[in-house]
């Protein structure tokens, strides 16, 4: 009985949860301009999406919002697992303080992100465009990173690669083959983590994109929204993407659930 | 040559760039927020400012107004989400991880796409935007951001301490309300931070889902911060936003902790 209340619990919260992506999703398949109105099965949407059919602002868009999650996440990964090596073989004052700053991104909400930001790139007088919403994306992810990395870190057995060391391998090499594929994992999901957060970032690309006529997806939705309505191909668009960040994620999930089993038995 | 070679083989010089990188693009715009909010238009240093937040009702009044809605949406999003988080880290009612996942997968949807879905569902239903309309969107917008790190808390509460209190004559209840309601406060804490502060500071989600009748105290920051006469009183509003996120993350920091148990996905 009482499995069953939590049971149900879990499943309305669920429910509650899905049915406005469900109503996306579900309007994706019919041409209204306007949703909740339903005119007749279609799959003219999705045909839109991948035939060119849609305005050219649009199709800019996303190639912006996925270039600059490419090359963004690709910057934070690098830089991230790097820091993270260092973090870990600091002594623990200073990397008291270098933990302190690199929880700093995660605390702010964005538009504190973006509005500091902001405000160091007029300071600069740096124009602003692709260029600082890289810089911008790459300071609020490459903290998930050093977060993703550092527990591979931890709880590698340090005495392998103490070993190695008395084999007769250089730092150099001990580093190459014994701790980054002991860490590989770490970067792999801090990188992912990375790329979604970055496709998906709205305050911080307003505020760095400046006015030469950068658009992201999000800061695409968001003045489209305020003209009034929602161009209809975002309804397939964000159900594609739903879908891909779902598959993905049970992929990544029962991999490491495998793993985990592996490692138990 | 070899000099070199020693300084980049000691392997806690590699967080150097990263430190580097965390001074220019994370405490240096986060000082220049206090910097522009004590100066006027020509750069001469005034608190005029900050009396003009004060003495102006209006933004003074949005400012308390999002305490308000903030404080509402964390206390819904407490309520709706403690006993989930409690379920889901129970193995007697939930063993599947990819339940834990469906809870937090809403987090990688774009925000505006899932308040543009909340905003069509209560279109469909015939609800009129307004008020509840906000509440309800907040907390849905922002629920998984509490259910994770609480149930991330529970997951590391120790099983040995729970039996132990059921060996030593706890019923349930008080199983609960002795062990497990303490331990799991740092999440209660984390979620708080997770959703408090950027509900305050939200500025297009309450725009769309009001059509643009409520405004929160993110919408004041930014409409004053994009424009260049208004830019100064935009930073102080900012830095109040500000003194709010060190008050809020005083209340609880083991900062270090979370650096080597962390992992997101």
């Amino acid at each position: 009985m009482k499995k069953l209340i939590a049971k149900g619990y879990l499943w309305l919260l669920l429910a509650l949860l899905y049915t406005p992506i469900l109503i996306i999703a579900i309007f994706s398949f019919t041409e209204t301009k306007v949703l909740g109105n339903w005119t007749g099965f279609s799959m003219k949407l999705y045909t839109n999406l991948f035939s060119g059919g849609m305005s050219s602002s649009l199709v800019n868009a996303i190639k912006n919002t996925i270039v600059i999650a490419l090359v963004a996440s690709s910057l934070a990964t690098i830089l991230g697992s790097i820091a993270a090596i260092g973090i870990f073989n600091m002594r623990s004052k200073s990397r008291k303080a270098i933990s302190f700053l690199n929880n700093i991104p995660l605390i702010n909400p964005d538009i504190i992100t973006g509005i500091s930001l902001f405000l160091l790139f007029v300071w600069l007088g740096v124009s602003q465009g692709y260029t600082t919403v890289i810089l911008a994306h790459v300071t609020f992810c490459t903290p998930y990173v050093v977060l993703s990395v550092m527990p591979r870190l931890t709880s590698m057995n340090p005495n392998i690669y103490e070993a190695a060391l008395d084999l007769g391998a250089t730092p150099f090499q001990a580093l190459r083959k014994v701790i980054i594929p002991e860490i590989k994992p770490g970067i792999i999901s801090g990188f992912i983590l990375s790329f979604t957060l970055s496709i998906d970032d709205f305050a911080v690309s307003l505020f760095t994109k400046g006015n030469i006529g950068l658009e992201t997806l999000s800061t695409y939705i968001y003045s489209d929204a305020r003209k009034g309505g929602l161009t209809p191909e975002l309804r397939p668009l964000s159900t594609i993407i739903f879908v891909t960040v779902l598959v993905l994620l049970i992929v990544i999930n029962r991999r490491s659930e495998k793993q985990a089993k592996k490692a138990k038995s | 040559m070899n000099k070199l070679i020693k300084i980049f083989s000691k392997r806690s010089t590699w967080a150097t760039p990263y430190a580097i990188f965390l001074m220019l693009f994370v405490v240096l715009p986060l000082v220049l927020i206090g910097v522009y909010a004590f100066m006027d238009n020509d750069g001469a240093f005034t608190v005029a400012n900050f009396v003009k937040f004060v003495e102006q009702p209006e933004a003074f009044n949005t400012f308390i107004y999002s305490v308000a809605v903030a404080i509402v949406t964390t206390f819904f999003c407490i309520l709706l989400g403690y006993p989930a988080a409690y379920i889901l880290s129970n193995k007697e009612f939930n063993r599947s991880k990819t339940m834990v996942l469906l809870f937090i997968l809403p987090m990688w949807v774009n925000v505006l796409i899932r308040t543009l879905a909340t905003v069509s569902l209560f279109d469909i239903t015939g609800i009129p935007l307004g008020e509840g309309a906000l509440l309800f969107g907040l907390t849905y917008d922002f629920l998984p951001f509490m259910i994770y790190p609480i149930y991330n808390t529970m997951m590391k509460i120790d099983k040995n301490l729970i039996e132990a209190a059921q060996d030593l004559g706890a019923n349930q209840m008080r199983v609960f309300l002795k062990v497990i309601l303490p331990l799991s406060m740092p999440g209660v804490v984390s979620g708080i931070m997770m959703v408090f502060l950027p509900t305050i500071s939200t500025f297009a989600i309450s725009e769309l889902l009001t059509m643009n009748d409520i405004r929160l105290f993110g919408s004041i920051i930014q409409e004053n911060i994009m424009l260049s006469d208004t830019m100064n009183y935009g930073a102080a509003l900012s830095l109040v936003m500000l003194l709010i996120i060190g008050a809020t993350s005083a209340l609880g920091n083991d900062s270090e902790e979370e650096m080597s148990h962390g992992g997101i996905i």
